[in-house]
């Protein structure tokens, strides 16, 4: 079972990572949400495996870590809100820069070619 | 605490002042000179103690731990100081109400005069080293404020600049050198420190303590390297020249070296360090005056030849020369600070301070020239003058130096020669001003003299210059016996004050000065052509160039590690992630001592589908489409993982996350490209592979040990009082809204800002839709398919009834306000899916803000109820109640806490999801259907 679930939190973690690593901002979404599975079920694991053991009251014999559990409810919803906005972050990115780059622009671009595209914008933004 | 009322007092005055602007000038003159009178008056009575040899301390814990203290300090020393700061304070105030222009921003001039003054007492009367420093920086950015009180000059702001630089600079290296003070003696209160001499001599630290302190010192008192931001300091309005760059703020570091005389002189190194750096200043200061046009900045220069001197009796380490320098601190504040004011009135009048054109003012000012001729000959050195009196210790301390051989000329020649330049310059300031000719091109013309009020001052100042000189034992014997005994840890030599020592050396040497000063005067136009030949080296240009020098090296240093690459910022992160964790985990056990568990094939089963979908979304991941499937079955998976070891409110909230996660992605994937493309070298892919696989292991082996060790929790105390405490079954829901209530209420507070964040960085804006997706394919023909329309209507009263169920359930069983709420958002997202947003918008007329705002009223409302009870904010109570049909019913004052979470839940969800839908662009194509419909 440990080791199962070791696998699982480390195949999480490798996804997660390789992609947050990435250069486009879709990527990167889908590996927040793979790490956060990951930081969730490692968060919740602190309070050891059991299986038949909901922490309600009367239900039953020995009852899991409810702490553990408590802080993790809260994280996943919290690391909904995180997901959402950084799927905002990346449309607006899209919409300000007209590129789904992590950077806002492709590198090693002509440097003359970055100018001419910074230059209408800082008019713009005055 | 009637210290620390004397420093507090010009603090007070400087926020009551500005009050006082409306009424004029001279209302607000009088408003500020108030603090300086009143503290005056506290002081008085203390004279007693001090004139008897002493010391009155009195201390206020503040940081004991840290060895602040509030703690102040009056001896005979500090006295001085304070009398020079509040008198000549008081003079500066008259002077300045008739130099400054009534159109000027009086109001912001006095509060920083009265902040400076403050920081000054603060100084002088700190009984602590680190509270000292305090005020020591306090004094540097006041300061920095006054000589930038004409903040639309450039000159000003630069100079200003520089001296903040310069002397807060030195600022920290005096930090550290009272912080090594403070670690050889154990203690930061003078008391200990000063008797603690002995000791910190012997230190193996005191060298570097001891540098550090002079650099403070040096810096602030202008001493050679670091003299030249005074002169440029020149361009603060007079007022602020006269008082800061005369009597105060340039003796802060004088002051200093004083005041920690009987802990750090008397060394060899103390008197090379410092003696050296005086001789130099002294005369490089006297050199430079001669040769500047400038009236203000012949007097800067000048006050750093006198600093310079008073430092190199400071460094010469003998008990007289001590007390030549405490005398000369005196005579060097009241002639510099009436030479800075009769500066200024001449400025005032003439609307110049260049003597080239300011010749011959005798003849329309004479009251004036009078007074500052007086002054300039008591800088001079003339006998019945202060300054003949502390230059006449001086050349006899010179001479009485008992340096090897050859050495011993060095002094009483550098003393003579610096005497010579000080005759010179100040013939110069006398006959180049006053007589010469007559003015040339004067802005002002022809000048007068200044408003009656503004000599007042100058007046005072001269009449002190002569008393002091002609009675000196009977005018400052008894404060410069105080001061002395203070500094020189009460051994005070015998000491003469008399206006006339008979025929000796000194007089000689005095005499030679004259002649020889005037002489050079007579001849200086030789002085100025050999002067003129060196190139002069413009100090601020120097400094510009080397403080962009320095921005430019920190920005570069910056560029290194911030290049702008979200990408390596990501990398970096993560390497140093698993750097800094992997080195307190090198050590551990790769499996504990519980040991490892069977695992029944269902879920081995599930655990293997798991990891497989998980790097499944990786291999595919650019075809994001198809990436964002597999990744949402690693979400079911994780939810029922949660269901499996016990923990059913997880597996509720994973699985409705879930379902409004993909939505969110599958609305974002419209707006983005369906396809990523290979952008990455290979090498870089291999180097992500190494760091994350390198994550994913360590991750794994860290997890493994964790689970397999032994551990103890706290969560026995949630599992006992949730029933008799918190009146709820369900341990976890008990938690959230009971125990661990108020990280809850953060938490839904963290939820309603992004959900905020996601609108407003969305508002009006409009994304431009691709008119296909990735493979070219028209989007569907019918935007909202009649059956799923069908479907989701009578869907929508049985799913927010399912919520309610969840909700009035969650206190004993799985359930709750975050799961309710989420349930709640999924089911109006169906209704936006299915019938267009248009639709549903129309039919949901309270706006998502409110929703959020409601939601967080109620929380709070619940939390703060209990306070009405007396309880701490957020503890609940709970009843049972008859209801009805329903029977026996719990309930909670945290059920209405939960409706908090719930309704926070269900605004936020839907306010992010909404916005991101709303956002179909104008110039979205039509589908066919809609064309046909619009044809």
């Amino acid at each position: 079972m440990e080791l199962a679930f070791a696998l699982i939190i480390g195949s999480l973690t490798f996804s997660g990572v390789y992609l947050v690593l990435r250069a486009r901002t879709f990527p990167v979404v889908v590996g927040l949400t793979l790490l956060s599975y990951g930081v969730n079920l490692f968060l919740f694991s602190t309070g050891r495996l059991m299986t038949g053991g909901q922490p309600i009251i009367g239900s039953t014999d020995t009852y899991s870590d409810p702490l553990p559990q408590a802080l993790v409810l809260t994280a996943i919803v919290i690391g909904f809100a995180m997901t959402a906005f950084v799927v905002v972050l990346s449309l607006r990115s899209r919409a300000d820069t007209g590129d789904d780059h992590v950077d806002g622009n492709i590198p090693r671009e002509e440097p003359e070619d970055h100018q001419s595209i910074e230059q209408p914008r800082e008019e713009t933004g005055q | 605490m009637t210290l620390s009322l004397v420093v507090l007092l010009p603090f007070l005055g400087a926020i009551a002042a500005p009050l006082f602007a409306q009424g004029g000038r001279t209302a607000i003159a009088i408003a500020s000179s108030v603090p300086a009178l009143l503290a005056l008056a506290t002081l008085f009575p203390m004279w007693g103690t001090l004139a008897e040899g002493g010391t009155i301390v009195q201390s206020l814990e503040w940081l004991p731990q840290l060895g602040i203290n509030l703690s102040f300090r009056l001896d005979g020393l500090s006295l001085m100081f304070a009398l020079l700061i509040l008198l000549i304070g008081l003079l500066i105030i008259l002077y300045a109400r008739y130099y400054l222009k009534p159109q000027e921003n009086v109001g912001k001039f006095y509060a920083l005069l009265l902040c400076f003054k403050g920081s000054m007492l603060g100084i002088v009367l700190s009984s602590n080293l680190l509270l000292m420093m305090v005020f020591w920086e306090l004094t540097s950015l006041t300061s920095f404020l006054l000589i930038s009180f004409w903040n639309h000059k450039q000159d000003a702001r630069r100079g200003a600049r520089m001296a903040l630089a310069i002397t807060g600079g030195g600022g920290l290296a005096l930090l550290a050198g009272i912080l090594l003070i403070g670690r050889i003696v154990g203690s930061f209160e003078l008391d200990d420190v000063l008797a603690a001499g002995d000791q910190i001599k012997a230190h193996a630290l005191y060298p570097y303590a001891l540098t550090l302190v002079l650099l403070g010192a040096f810096t602030k008192s202008a001493q050679f390297p670091f003299h030249f931001w005074l002169p440029h300091a020149m361009q603060a309005p007079t007022p602020v020249s006269a008082y800061l760059h005369s009597a105060t703020m340039v003796k802060a570091g004088i002051f200093l070296m004083a005041r920690l005389y009987p802990a750090l002189a008397g060394t060899e190194q103390w008197f090379f360090m410092v003696s050296f750096t005086g001789m130099i200043t002294l005369l490089i200061g006297a050199y430079v005056a001669l040769f500047k046009h400038d009236l203000k900045g012949l007097l800067a220069h000048s006050t750093v030849s006198h600093l310079g001197l008073i430092t190199l009796l400071l460094g010469m380490g003998t008990e007289l020369a001590a007390v030549a320098a405490l005398f000369h601190i005196i005579n060097h504040a009241t002639f510099k600070a009436s030479l800075f004011m009769a500066a200024g009135i001449i400025d005032h009048e003439t609307g110049t301070r260049d003597m080239r054109q300011i010749n011959g003012l005798w003849k329309y000012m004479p009251h004036t020239a009078t007074l500052a001729m007086v002054a300039a000959a008591s800088m001079a050195g003339v006998p019945l003058l202060n300054g003949f009196l502390s230059k006449e210790m001086f050349f006899a301390e010179a001479l009485s130096l008992n340096l090897p051989g050859i050495w011993a000329w060095i002094p009483p020649i550098v003393a003579t020669l610096a005497g010579i330049f000080a005759v010179a310059y100040s013939a110069r300031f006398i006959h180049d001003v006053f007589f010469n000719g007559k003015p040339r091109n004067l802005p002002i013309y022809p000048p007068h003299e200044p408003p009656r009020y503004m000599k007042i001052p100058v007046e005072i100042l001269v009449v002190a210059c002569i008393l002091v000189g002609v009675f000196p034992a009977f005018s400052v014997g008894p404060l410069l016996n105080a001061a002395a005994s203070a500094t020189l840890a009460g051994e005070v030599p015998d000491y003469g004050l008399a206006v006339f020592h008979g025929f000796n050396l000194p007089l000689m040497m005095s005499v030679a000065a004259f002649v020889g000063g005037l002489i050079m005067y007579s001849q200086r136009q030789k002085f100025f052509d050999f002067h003129a030949r060196f190139k002069e080296i413009d100090e601020k240009a120097v400094f510009e160039a080397v403080v962009s020098w320095l921005v430019e090296r920190a920005n570069s240093f910056t560029a290194l590690l911030e290049n702008g690459s979200l990408q390596r910022y990501a990398m970096l992160l993560v390497v140093s992630a698993i750097v800094v964790a992997a080195v307190p985990l090198t050590g551990m056990d790769l499996i504990g001592s519980n040991g490892l568990t069977a695992i029944d094939p269902p879920t081995a089963v599930g655990a293997a589908i798991l990891i497989f979908c998980t790097l499944g979304t990786v291999y595919l991941h650019r075809e994001r489409l198809t990436s964002l499937i597999m990744l949402s079955v690693v979400g079911l998976l994780v939810s029922l993982t949660f269901a499996r070891l016990s923990a059913p409110d997880l597996a509720m909230t994973q699985i409705s996350v879930e379902v409004v996660t993909i939505i969110l992605l599958m609305l974002a994937l419209y707006y983005l490209p369906s396809w990523t493309p290979t952008e990455a070298s290979a090498g870089r892919r291999t180097r992500d592979l190494a760091i994350a696989g390198v994550a994913g292991v360590g991750m794994t082996l860290v997890t493994l040990s964790m689970l397999t060790s032994p551990f103890s929790s706290i969560s026995d105390y949630f599992l006992q009082n949730s029933k008799p405490g918190g009146g709820g079954t369900n341990v976890v829901n008990v938690i959230l809204v009971d125990f661990r209530g108020f990280d809850t209420l953060g938490e839904i507070t963290v939820l309603a800002i992004a959900a905020l964040g996601i609108f407003a960085m969305l508002r009006n804006r409009q994304l431009s839709a691709p008119p296909t997706d990735g493979q070219g394919h028209p989007w569907a023909f019918d935007a909202h398919p009649t059956m799923l329309k069908q479907m989701s209507r009578p869907l929508l009263p049985l799913a927010l009834m399912v919520s309610v169920y969840i909700f009035l359930r969650g206190h004993n069983l799985p359930g709750g306000g975050f799961i309710a709420g989420l349930i709640t958002a999924v089911a109006l997202l169906i209704q936006y899916i299915a019938s267009g947003v248009n639709w549903t918008q129309a039919r949901i007329t309270m706006g998502y803000h409110n929703v959020i705002a409601l939601g967080l009223l109620f929380a709070t409302i619940a939390g703060a109820g209990s306070l009405a009870y007396g309880y701490p904010f957020l503890t609940s109570t709970f009843t049972y109640l008859e209801w009805p049909v329903v029977g026996k019913f719990e309930v909670a004052s945290a059920l209405v806490f939960d409706l908090g979470v719930y309704l926070t839940v269900v605004g936020a969800t839907l306010l992010a999801l909404v916005s991101l839908g709303k956002l179909t662009p104008a110039g979205r194509p039509l589908t066919r259907t809609e064309a046909r419909k619009e044809s």
